[in-house]
C-alpha cells in the first residue's frame, strides 16, 4: 500500500531524510523507530503529502503522492506529531468537519462519528471544546479524526505520546487490531511498543535506515541474545567456561554462546552440566536480547551529533 | 459539498465561536458611526449622500481588516493544524480561497450592518441610491484587497501580531501612494510617469470612482488583481515553507 523509493528531503544543507526506501503492505503494522531528529516525522510528512520530497517517490495505493496528491490523501488517515486540532471547536464539530472533508454526509457521517467516538473513548467529552481537554483526550480526538473515513492506510506519528499507561495500552491494542485489515505505519521512541504492536520495525538514524526486521529479528542482533543466565549453588566459572564465555557477578553467571549454531543447544548443555555436577539451581533463563541495547548500539544519540 | 466551502464554513463558524466576532462588529460599527457623524460632519454637510461614510473606509479598514485576517494562516502554523488541513484531500488553493472567502463574508456582514446609515440618508433627503450601492461594492472590494494582503502576511509568520503590523504597513502604502502630500513630494524629483504609476497603486484613487457611483471596470480590475496577486503570493509562501 505504501511504497517509498530513495526518498530524500533536505532543509538547507541538512539532509533530514537521506535515501530511505521501504514498503508497507496491507495487514502489516510497521513501527518506525529512531532517536529524536532522525527523520521519522519528516518521512511521515512526505508520505502524507505535507512535505514535497527533494527527490525520490512515495506511492500510496498506487497513487504517486507528488503527482496525484488528492487520490493518495483520500486513502490516508494521518495523526500528526503535534496531534493538533482546532482549539475553539468542540470534539463533535471537529469530527464533523473532518468527516465532511472526507466526503461523508448525512447518515454515513453520523455513523462514522459515532464509530470513532466509541473507538477512541471520547463519548464523555463529545460536546466539550478542544482547548479544555486534557492532553490524552486531545490526542485521541486527533486520532479519531484520522480514523473517521476508515482509511486503508494509517500514518500515525507518535500515537501514544502523552498518554497514560492505560491509554497507551488501549491505543496499542487499537493499532494492532487496525493492522489486520490496513497498512499501518507508526513512529515511536518507546521500544516496548515494538513488541506490543508491530509486525515489523524499521530503525532510522540520521535520515538513513540502519536496521529493519521483525521484533524477534532485531532482538537477535543484541549482544546478550541467546545468552543463558544461571544462578546455582556450587557453580564455578571455570567449569562453565567450557561451554562459552562466562561473566559472573555475585554468584550469578551469564554464559554467552560462541556462535549462532551453539545458541540453540547452549541451554541443554548447561542443564546437562548442572545435573552432572549436582549444583542446586536457584534460577536459570535464556536471554531473548534487549531491543534498547540494539537501539543504542546502532543509533547515535542526538546529543552526540555534530 | 465542495471542500472549499467546508473550509469556509468552519472558518466562519470559528469567528462566532469566540467573542472576537462580536467585539469586532461592535467596534466596527461604533468607529464607522463616529467617523461618519462626528469626524465626517454628516449632518452639517447638508448632502444627501454617503461621502462622509465611504470617505473614511480606506482608513477604517486599515486597522480593522488586518485584525480580522491576521489569524488566518499564522494561527494554523502556530497550532500546527496547517499540517492537518493540508493533508486532508484538498488543494492548497481550495484552502487559501476557502479561508479568504470566510473572512470576506464576515467583513461583508459587518458592512451590511451599517444599513441604518442608508436608511438615515433616505429619510432625510433623496440620495442617489445607485451611487450608494456602487459605494458598498467598492467598499467590499477595498476590504477584500486589504484582506488578501493580510492573508499573505499571515502566511509569512506564526505570530499574529507580526502579521497584523506587516499588513497595516502594506495597506498604508496602498493608501499613501495616492495621497496628495505623498504625490506632491514625489513630483519634486520623479518624472510624471513615475508619479502616475505610483498613484495608480493607490486604493484611494480607485475607490473614489465607486463613491461617485461610477462602476469602472479598471477600478474593479485593480482590486481584483490586488486580491489575485496577494492570494497567489500566499500560495507561494505556504508552498515554500513545506519545500524546505
Amino acid at each position: 500500500m505504501i511504497r517509498i523509493e530513495n526518498l530524500v528531503k533536505t532543509f538547507g544543507t541538512k539532509r533530514a531524510v537521506d535515501g530511505v526506501s521501504f514498503t508497507v503492505e496491507r495487514g502489516e503494522v510497521v513501527g518506525f523507530l529512531g532517536p529524536n531528529g532522525s527523520g521519522k516525522s519528516t518521512t511521515m510528512r512526505m508520505i502524507t503529502g505535507f512535505y514535497p520530497p527533494t527527490s525520490g517517490s512515495v506511492t500510496v495505493g498506487g497513487h504517486d503522492v507528488a503527482e496525484s496528491p488528492l487520490d493518495a490523501k483520500r486513502l490516508i488517515g494521518y495523526l500528526p506529531e503535534s496531534a493538533a486540532a482546532y482549539p475553539e471547536m468542540t470534539v463533535e464539530s471537529f469530527l464533523t468537519f473532518a468527516a465532511a472533508m472526507r466526503g461523508l454526509k448525512g447518515e454515513a457521517q453520523k455513523k462514522a462519528i459515532a464509530r470513532v467516538v466509541e473507538r477512541c473513548f471520547l463519548s464523555s467529552v463529545r460536546r466539550q471544546s478542544i482547548d479544555t481537554l486534557s492532553k490524552g483526550y486531545k490526542h485521541r480526538t486527533c486520532l479519531a479524526q484520522a480514523l473517521i473515513h476508515d482509511p486503508e492506510v494509517l500514518v500515525l506519528d507518535e500515537p501514544t505520546d502523552g498518554l497514560d499507561p492505560n491509554q497507551k495500552h488501549e491505543v496499542r491494542n487499537l493499532i494492532r487490531e487496525l493492522g489486520r485489515s490496513k497498512a499501518v505505519i507508526f513512529s515511536t521512541h518507546i521500544l516496548e511498543e515494538v513488541d506490543a504492536a508491530c509486525t515489523r520495525a524499521i530503525i532510522i538514524d540520521r535520515g538513513r535506515i540502519v536496521a529493519q526486521g521483525t521484533p524477534a529479528e532485531l532482538r537477535a542482533m543484541s549482544a546478550t541474545a541467546g545468552a543463558v543466565t544461571l544462578e546455582a549453588q556450587g557453580a564455578t566459572a571455570e567449569k562453565l567456561s567450557a561451554l562459552g564465555r562466562v561473566e559472573s557477578l555475585d554468584g550469578v553467571f551469564r554464559i554467552y554462546p560462541r556462535d549462532a549454531s551453539q545458541a540453540a543447544v547452549l541451554a541443554a548443555a548447561i542443564i546437562e552440566l548442572v545435573s552432572r555436577e549436582g549444583w542446586k539451581v536457584r534460577g536459570m533463563f535464556s536471554e531473548r536480547g534487549e531491543l534498547d541495547e540494539v537501539f543504542r548500539r546502532i543509533t547515535l544519540p542526538d546529543t552526540v551529533k555534530q | 459539498m465542495n471542500a472549499l466551502w467546508i473550509i469556509a464554513k468552519r472558518e466562519l463558524a470559528g469567528y462566532f465561536n469566540s467573542p472576537v466576532a462580536y467585539v469586532f462588529l461592535v467596534i466596527f460599527l461604533l468607529v464607522a458611526g463616529f467617523l461618519t457623524f462626528t469626524a465626517g460632519a454628516f449632518f452639517e454637510r447638508g448632502e444627501a449622500g454617503l461621502g462622509a461614510f465611504f470617505g473614511w473606509h480606506p482608513w477604517l479598514y486599515l486597522v480593522l481588516v488586518p485584525a480580522v485576517g491576521m489569524r488566518l494562516w499564522s494561527e494554523e502554523r502556530r497550532a500546527g493544524t496547517i499540517e492537518l488541513l493540508l493533508t486532508l484531500p484538498v488543494t492548497t488553493w481550495q484552502a487559501i480561497l476557502g479561508k479568504f472567502l470566510a473572512s470576506w463574508l464576515f467583513l461583508a456582514l459587518a458592512l451590511a450592518l451599517t444599513f441604518p446609515v442608508v436608511l438615515t440618508v433616505n429619510v432625510l433627503g433623496e440620495p442617489d441610491n445607485g451611487a450608494i450601492v456602487a459605494g458598498y461594492v467598492g467598499s467590499l472590494f477595498l476590504a477584500g484587497a486589504y484582506l488578501a494582503l493580510t492573508c499573505m502576511t499571515s502566511a509569512l509568520t506564526r505570530n499574529q501580531v507580526v502579521a497584523f503590523i506587516l499588513a497595516v504597513v502594506l495597506c498604508l502604502f496602498l493608501i499613501l501612494a495616492g495621497f496628495n502630500p505623498v504625490t506632491d513630494l514625489l513630483v519634486r524629483w520623479a518624472s510624471p510617469a513615475v508619479v502616475d504609476t505610483v498613484a495608480a497603486f493607490s486604493v484611494v484613487t480607485h475607490f473614489d470612482g465607486f463613491q461617485k457611483g461610477v462602476l469602472d471596470t479598471r477600478d474593479l480590475l485593480f482590486f481584483v488583481s490586488v486580491i489575485g496577486f496577494a492570494l497567489f503570493a500566499t500560495g507561494v509562501i505556504i508552498r515554500s515553507h513545506r519545500a524546505g
